[in-house]
């Protein structure tokens, strides 16, 4: 339904080429669109309007700066901003206190705590530690079985609560029986509940002074819409949460969730849950989620990793050429001599602000590693003629071409096929500030993100 | 909603009653005709009258099961949540109501920045919002609009069309023969198998004979979970142990309710994110089990929804669709703060009709669908 951030800010800036300054006017537009893309990502609303306020105040003065268009400068403000908000703290587990250490999750009815309790089991298992999981949910049928299995299935030991039972007797129960046995961190999986229901909370807030939890972490569904500040909110002010675990990041929700629950509790995101197994829990990442938010690939890592193995001459030269020549086979070679030092095709096309919308990209052939060498034999198979104008390369060609690379005719049409292609791509996004040319001519050095590495 | 219990009903006079005498028979929910829902949020009708109707009384087309209601233990703690739920919700509406619309003269763009706000608050998304308004926009320039009331008229009627906007009867279509068979999916943890113990609550009230499915086989504990289900409420519920193929429990379960006399079959499945291709392939395996075993079924293919979902929930509808081919959506969860906004999206873009609304954990939380209440519930302000 709608285009990505980066495709409409470089819209919105066409106007604003050569222009020295971003200013509060011609920025107003772009200010607009970076709200939509929030607001479309789930981000909170009034903590969209704070956000846009802030960005606004960091962009205005900015210079627009050579190649780097400035939709793309725009992004980078926008996109700096979203890490600092999303990131900050240490996102580490405090286990070092009085042991047993105690975790409790809290979170609404189908967060994902359960699966997230046997995920961390698993993790803090794997560092060395001798964890024990209570099971405190004495509402929900079978959740007790549940987190059992679970147990079971991972070699940890689960406190045989039962229904009967009052959650906060089970968790002082769990704790000596722990400290009996040796066990050095408590995983306590409470039920899930609603934040308005006061009685429910209450009971919570008895085992937190029961119990006195080194984490309480909230555990909250990547999919949430606009409600997640009233509930992270209100489980904060209510226990004081330590962190936030944040699950099912393995669908395709952007995951504006995040930022409202950082920005309203100002706690820490610890991890992300990746799928329903018991290993995929991973560390959270504020870099990815800004560009998941944000709703456009890795566009910073892009302009890096073109920034680390482009010539930036060559790149500025082909630029030129591109614009008085158009691109011929022999650039498409070149191409994909760069890409290849970078990554695979389909991840840099992915990348590209604008290309991972555009439609042929679906039907383009898709090459791995191994056909980008296929590709290179079968352009160097090519005369220098053939190279400039493909459309001269008929039947006859094309044999000669397969057998010269060691390839076959399909390989050859294939290659042919991606490059017009490629071409057509090339032609509607001439013009375009923000396009290939821009992204490849790169700007300012910028530090690397860390822990990105598709 | 379960209009065709009235068809069934009236060929079999002698199960009106339910267990107990208990009656309610034909389980209306919420305000029924748009009149009474229409007065409520203007004038303040006495939420304890909404309430009378949702608890015996059905209204209008069900009221010749009205006879006698009473349920006095388990229906007094039952009125007094609904009590405090509804007046909640509706006071502060009429709160809201007041503070946006009455105390105001004139259309201007302040308003449509609140009415922005509300919108998004409630999970509708900037683009059917600002369609909504855009809409409004244009009406209020031609003049058709130009008093703040109307103006709220207007924008409940349009989320009402989008609402109604449906390729399918709101009702459930019962089979002329053998079991109404009913698959129902989601993403993990929106409240699937609650959603079918109350289901199989509601139907068994109707005195319905039900089966409960168990297939999802995949989560730890999940068919124990339907199991206790099945003991609350009394209905058999036909498992195998965890591990095994979905399809092809449902491929025994239909055998094993082919060979016996069920009116109502439910099967649960496993949540699953709309984005695991090899799990979508795994529902249309399913799918495909059950048009095998009895004809036509499944006979109604329900997403469920969480309330607080977001923007997800379009690629979860459109994803389950284009998988499966949904015929009606149930939403839970609306007993929170969230509105569920989302799913006027749906509707509008995939023209799914809305079935149920779950209202919280206990078997007697399930009610009809209602538009008007639901529109009603959106604008309502319950943060304070
Ligand atoms: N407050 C409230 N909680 C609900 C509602 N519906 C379901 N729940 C709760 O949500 C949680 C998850 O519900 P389940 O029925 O297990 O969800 P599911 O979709 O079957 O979950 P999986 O099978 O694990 O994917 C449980 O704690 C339910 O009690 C509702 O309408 N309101
Ligand atoms: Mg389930």
């Amino acid at each position: 339904m709608f285009e990505s951030l980066s495709g409409r800010l470089d819209s919105v800036f066409k106007k604003l080429r050569g222009h020295g300054k971003l200013t509060e006017e011609n920025i107003q537009e772009a200010m607009r669109e970076v709200r939509m893309a929030l607001l479309e990502a789930d981000v909170n609303f009034q903590v969209v309007k704070d956000f846009v306020a802030t960005v606004t105040e960091k962009a205005v003065g900015l210079d627009v700066v050579g190649s780097l268009a400035p939709g793309q400068q725009v992004i980078k403000v926008v996109h700096d901003e979203l890490v600092e908000l999303l990131g900050g703290d240490t996102a580490s587990l405090v286990l070092d206190g009085r042991q047993p250490v105690v975790i409790m999750m809290v979170g609404l009815q189908g967060s994902g705590k359960t699966t997230s309790s046997g995920k961390l089991a698993k993790m803090l298992q794997g560092k060395g530690r001798k964890p024990y999981l209570v099971p405190a949910d004495v509402y929900r049928p079978a959740a007790i079985d549940q987190l059992t299995i679970l147990g079971k299935s991972l070699g940890v030991p689960v406190h045989p609560s039962t229904t009967d039972q009052d959650p906060v007797a089970i968790c002082k129960s769990a704790l000596h029986a722990a400290k009996a046995a040796g066990h050095d961190t408590l995983l306590i999986d409470t039920a899930g509940r609603l934040h308005v229901d006061e009685d429910l909370m209450g009971e919570l807030a008895r085992i937190n002074s029961a119990l006195e939890p080194a984490e309480i972490l909230f555990v909250a569904d990547a999919m949430t819409g606009q409600d997640a500040v009233t509930v992270a909110e209100k489980f904060n002010q209510d226990l004081a949460i330590s962190g936030v675990i944040l699950t099912k990041m393995d669908g395709d929700a952007r995951g504006g969730a995040a930022l409202s629950i950082k920005k309203v509790t100002r706690r820490p995101i610890k991890f992300v849950g990746m799928g329903e197994g018991l290993d995929a829990l991973e560390p959270f990442h504020p870099d990815r989620v800004a560009s998941r938010i944000l709703g456009m690939g890795d566009v910073l890592t892009l302009i890096e990793k073109a920034e680390a193995v482009v010539d930036k001459e060559k790149a500025a030269k082909l630029a030129k050429k591109l614009k008085k020549e158009g691109f011929t086979l022999e650039d498409f070679l070149d191409q994909i001599q760069q890409i290849k030092k970078m990554g695979s095709l389909e991840q840099i096309m992915g990348m590209i602000p604008g290309m991972n919308k555009i439609k042929q990209l679906k039907n383009m052939p898709k090459p791995d590693e191994r056909e980008l060498v296929k590709v290179e034999s079968v352009i160097n198979s090519m005369t220098l003629k053939e190279r400039r104008n493909h459309a001269i390369i008929n039947s006859s060609r094309r044999q000669r071409i397969a057998k010269g690379s060691g390839t076959s005719v399909q390989d050859v049409n294939k290659v042919i096929k991606s490059y017009t292609e490629m071409l057509k791509m090339m032609k509607k996004m001439r013009g375009q500030p923000g396009g290939l040319g821009a992204m490849v001519g790169g700007g300012k050095k910028r530090k690397r993100p860390k822990g990105l590495t598709r | 909603m379960l209009g065709w219990f009235k068809k069934k009903f009236e060929s079999r006079p002698e199960e009106e009653q339910g267990p107990g005498g208990q009656t309610v028979a034909e389980p209306q929910a919420m305000v029924a005709n748009g009149e009474a829902a229409e007065s409520s949020d203007v004038d303040s009708a006495p939420p304890v009258a909404v309430v009378a109707e949702q608890l015996g009384q059905p209204s209008a087309p069900a009221s010749e099961f009205a006879a006698d209601n009473k349920e006095p233990e388990a229906g007094l703690k039952f009125f007094k949540r609904l009590k405090e739920r509804l007046a909640k919700t509706h006071d502060s509406f009429v709160a809201r109501v007041d503070e946006l619309f009455l105390g105001k003269k004139v259309i201007d763009q302040e308003l449509f920045d609140e009415l922005e706000e509300i919108l998004i608050m409630a999970d509708l998304g900037v683009g059917v919002t600002r369609e909504i308004l855009d809409r409004s926009r244009a009406k209020v320039k031609r003049k058709e609009l130009c008093e703040p009331l109307a103006l709220k008229k207007a924008i409940k009627e349009q989320i009402l069309a989008y609402l109604q906007q449906t390729d399918r009867p709101a009702d459930l279509v019962m089979p002329r023969q053998g079991p109404f068979v009913i698959m129902v999916l989601g993403v993990n943890g929106v409240g699937k198998t609650t959603t079918i113990g109350k289901l199989a609550y509601k139907f068994r009230q109707a005195g319905q004979n039900v089966l409960l499915v168990a297939a999802d086989t995949f989560r730890a504990a999940a068919s124990e979970q339907l199991q206790i289900w099945g003991q609350r409420i009394g209905v058999e519920v036909f498992t195998r142990p965890a591990g095994a193929d979905p399809s092809s429990v449902v491929f025994d379960g239909l055998e094993y309710a082919n060979a016996r006399n069920f009116d109502v079959i439910i099967v649960d499945t496993a949540g699953r994110l709309h984005t695991q291709v090899n799990l979508m392939e795994e529902l249309k395996k399913i799918k495909r089990v059950m048009g095998k075993k009895i004809e036509n079924a499944p006979h109604e293919t329900m997403l469920v929804i969480d309330a607080t979902t977001g923007q997800n929930g379009i690629s979860q509808a459109r994803l389950f669709n284009e998988g499966v081919e949904l015929t009606g959506l149930a939403l839970t969860k609306l007993d929170g703060t969230a509105k569920g906004g989302i799913v006027v999206n749906i509707c509008h873009e995939f023209n799914i009709p809305i079935r149920f609304i779950g209202i919280g954990e206990q078997m007697e939380d399930l009610r009809d669908f209602n538009p008007q209440d639901f529109i009603d519930a959106l604008f309502a302000n319950d943060h304070e």
